[in-house]
């Protein structure tokens, strides 16, 4: 699977790859999910430094996971997207719901 | 006046998830004897994408069916993209375009329409309940 995941129990990251179309979502989805049950992840990072082509169906795992996220009471922060994934983002105003790390952020500048 | 394009090609898929890459680079890879930017391609590559998904997800649903794809070519580097199939159709056109909108479930964004809406040119929805569906996108190439 495209994906790799890290975390520390309070912190997820996942390292996404490749294409993030229908087809390759529901298997992101579930990895990240396994990781955020429980109730204790309070930061999801999601790393897009090596997607290379995302569409709607990107948007809606990256919504998905922001809801569970905030029933965590926690935040959701996404790392270097592409502008063409960016331009995606923007259409879903996902720059409202999360931090958006242009660059990928230095360990110190995440919560 | 109708013009007449210079160029075309026809796919034909089924509606399985795996083809959604392939129909997605195989209409970039017809559109690139344009020389569009790596911007274009990826609008192009975003706005199939988006298409066929749709075919996928809610025409055929849980069955197979065939999904057609018409792509032209024209003298003013106009490429238009047509996809159909032969799935349940759209009662609410409409309603089904607009933002946010899904019958999909909640990991689908309802975003599927706007997306092909800002990364194409035109977009046309044409589409009969237990018939099936037709979306039309034109995208111009600009000359660099």
């Amino acid at each position: 699977m495209p994906l790799q995941i890290q975390s520390d129990g309070q912190t997820v990251t996942a390292y996404l790859a490749g294409e993030i179309d229908h087809h390759e979502a529901v298997s992101m989805r579930q990895a990240i999910d396994a990781q955020l049950m429980g109730g204790d992840v309070k930061l999801l990072v999601m790393d897009f430094t090596d997607v290379t082509f995302m569409d709607s169906s990107g948007i809606g795992l990256v919504m998905g996971r922001y809801r569970q996220i905030r029933y965590n009471e926690g935040e959701l922060h996404i790392v270097n997207p592409s502008p063409h994934i960016y331009k995606v983002m923007r259409i879903a105003g996902l720059e409202r719901l999360a931090v958006i790390h242009k660059t990928t952020p230095a360990r110190r500048e995440l919560p | 006046m109708m013009q007449k394009s210079v160029n075309q090609t026809k796919i034909t898929l089924l509606s399985r998830s795996v083809n959604e890459g392939y129909a997605r680079v195989a209409v970039a890879a017809f559109a690139a004897q344009f020389d569009p930017t790596v911007e274009e391609l990826g609008d192009i590559k975003t706005a199939v994408s988006e298409a066929v998904t749709n075919c996928i997800v809610h025409a055929y649903g849980n069955t197979i069916g065939p999904i057609y794809i018409t792509v032209d070519l024209f003298e003013d580097k106009r490429v238009r993209i047509k996809i159909r199939d032969k799935g349940c159709g759209i009662e609410n056109v409409a309603k089904a375009m607009e933002p946010l909108y899904t019958t999909g479930g909640a990991e689908r964004s309802g975003l599927g329409f706007s997306v092909m809406q800002s990364f194409t040119d035109s977009l046309r929805v044409r589409s009969t309940p237990g018939k099936g569906t037709t979306v039309t996108m034109e995208k111009v190439i600009k000359t660099r």
